[in-house]
């Protein structure tokens, strides 16, 4: 089982990339499987959120919040802290959307790709980095999974931003 | 059948909108409210034709659902926790007026302390109020369920309300791949609702009135029938819906790896599935672990959990509500099974998830280990204690 852990401030989107991730990863395959789940709690913007994706060729039956991440997107820096650490896999990744570099953390200008889109959000540049840098999901079923599950009239920014994200991480 | 990727709350929508109901009261409580918003939309772009009444509280959600219910139609509502308390009265009228209305219930914790997150004292507060409860463990069961309720409900032998819970935010928010079947399976599988339980001016007939101590007394036989009758209704429901739909669920429990099992725990709802899989871990380490999940509390399945554990050395039920000064309310329904049909072994309970708390892997592996030493304690995840009075 893939696990990734989101780290946002509420408006920022994790849950939705959260559930666009399982979306994707379960498009096309009926023996795939997904959870997407956010850290329960009143919704407020600004206030930190955390959600979760499980992702399996079985169904998920392990429902309790994720205790060891494959792979940590954190959408805002100032939510980064060591402690973090703790929280991955051996092997696995620790991504953060943030102009400078953080040590032991790989990080991404999410934002400078959001502007060009005219993104609000960096949520779905995220998903792009993700699949861009860890194949999770194929770029076109990430696409495909925005394509389903958001407003028509935002669906082409956000594709285009999540090409582009993939592309820029991927090797 | 199409495939969507939806939460539990989403799922049991689209399971209401295949239902067809005629009449929607809605009165909005979190983490229920999404229920409701996607009905209205439905309504709204008319893939669902119902008339959608947004009422001024919980109590006036189940009253008006009563009345649909009495004017024939088929009813729908929605509730949790303080909202479920609040309209407790009505469930009584709804209950031995034999309406079949279906409510979904988003379980979640009561005051005081206000929370908002899931645990399950809200339905099992209610046991007692005539309605047939259900537990849903993950978003598909939550969508057939919907579809299954009225069925169940609107049998004539049943003719009973149903209450479909989920438990809040861990199912009720939680998205997860759901198969929804085509209105034409939907259609085939669920008849429009006839009933001489309704007012009729062709047919006038009292409804809804009172009875004094020498027929009351019978009224109340008649009900708890009607709850017993669900029993095989369930059953024959299931293999219906198995038939047409592909999907075979097991009636009022469901049970895992039971027939050689020494040591089972005894759940219901969404922590189910930690369970199994620990029971598996374990099984793989030799030792003998089983998982029977409760499906329905009303009718309660005595006859299934006693032969679930027959042949184990010890239980345990893992349950998220406590009543205050005893023991979980499941706990006590599960020893009151085994009891009758003779069985003795010792068997402890685990109180958790209370106010929404996680139930991690280590907290179920625990309540195996207490279980395989013999513990007869009530004791709270993650606190202890030794509670029995």
């Amino acid at each position: 089982m893939k696990e990734i852990i989101w780290l946002g401030r509420g408006g920022q989107g994790a849950f939705t990339a959260a559930k666009l991730l399982g979306a994707a990863f379960t498009i096309r395959d009926d023996d795939r499987y997904a959870l997407a789940f956010p850290s329960f709690g009143p919704e407020r913007r600004g206030a930190p959120v955390r959600a979760y994706t499980k992702l399996d060729d079985a169904p998920v039956n392990d429902r309790s919040q994720t205790e060891k991440a494959d792979v940590i997107a954190v959408l805002d820096d100032t939510l980064f802290g060591p402690e973090l650490a703790g929280l991955i896999k051996e092997n696995g990744r620790l991504i953060v959307n943030s102009r400078s570099p953080i040590s032991g953390a790989q990080t991404v200008d999410a934002q400078k790709i959001a502007e060009e889109f005219r993104l609000p959000t960096v949520n779905t540049v995220m998903l792009g980095i993700i699949a861009g840098s860890t194949g999770i999901v194929s770029v076109d079923d990430a696409a495909e999974a925005i394509r389903n599950y958001m407003p028509a009239k935002i669906q082409e920014r956000n594709i285009n931003a999540l090409r582009k994200a993939a592309e820029e991480v991927s090797v | 059948m199409s495939k969507k990727f939806l939460s539990g709350n989403e799922a049991f929508a689209e399971g209401i909108r295949l239902a067809r109901p005629e009449v929607i009261s809605a009165y909005p409580i979190t983490p229920q409210t999404i229920v409701v918003e996607k009905l209205s939309e439905m309504v709204e772009d008319g893939s669902l034709k119902a008339e959608y009444v947004h009422v001024e509280s919980e109590h006036s959600a189940l009253s008006c659902a009563i009345g649909a219910s009495a004017a024939g139609a088929r009813a729908f509502t929605a509730t949790s926790s303080q909202g479920l308390l609040y309209m407790a009265e009505c469930l009584y009228y709804a209950a031995g007026g034999r309406f079949p209305i279906v409510m979904m219930n988003a379980d979640r914790s009561t005051a005081l302390p206000w929370n908002i997150y899931g645990d399950q004292r809200d339905s099992l507060s209610q046991l007692d109020s005539g309605w047939i409860q259900a537990y849903a463990e993950n978003a598909q069961e939550a969508l057939d369920l919907a579809l299954m309720s009225y069925r169940i409900a609107e049998n004539k032998a049943v003719s009973t309300p149903f209450m479909a819970n989920l438990d809040g935010f861990i199912l009720t928010h939680t998205y997860e791949t759901v198969d929804i079947p085509s209105r034409e399976q939907a259609d085939c599988f669920l008849p429009p609702y006839v009933t001489d339980n309704r007012l009729d001016l062709d047919s006038p007939k009292n409804m809804a009135f009172s009875a004094g101590p020498d027929t009351n007394f019978v009224f109340k036989f008649r009900e708890h029938e009607g709850v017993l009758a669900a029993r095989d209704v369930i059953a024959e429901t299931e293999n219906d819906f198995a038939r047409i739909f592909g999907r075979q669920y097991s009636g009022l429990t469901e049970n895992y790896l039971t027939d050689d099992a020494d040591f089972i725990l005894i759940t219901l709802g969404s922590i189910a599935g930690l369970c199994r899989e620990t029971a598996d871990k374990l099984r793989r380490e030799g030792v003998k672990a089983g998982v029977v999940r409760i499906r329905y509390m009303r009718p309660f399945p005595n006859e299934e959990i006693a032969e679930a554990l027959e042949n184990a050395k010890g239980y345990g039920v893992l349950e998220k509500d406590i009543s205050f000064g005893n023991e979980g309310t499941v706990f006590t329904n599960v020893n009151s099974a085994l009891k009758k049909a003779g069985i003795n072994i010792k068997g402890c309970n685990f109180i958790g998830g209370l106010g929404g708390r996680n139930i991690s892997a280590a907290d179920i592996r625990n309540a195996f280990e207490n279980i395989i030493a013999g513990s007869q304690k009530v004791s709270f995840i993650g606190i202890g204690g030794d509670c029995i009075g």
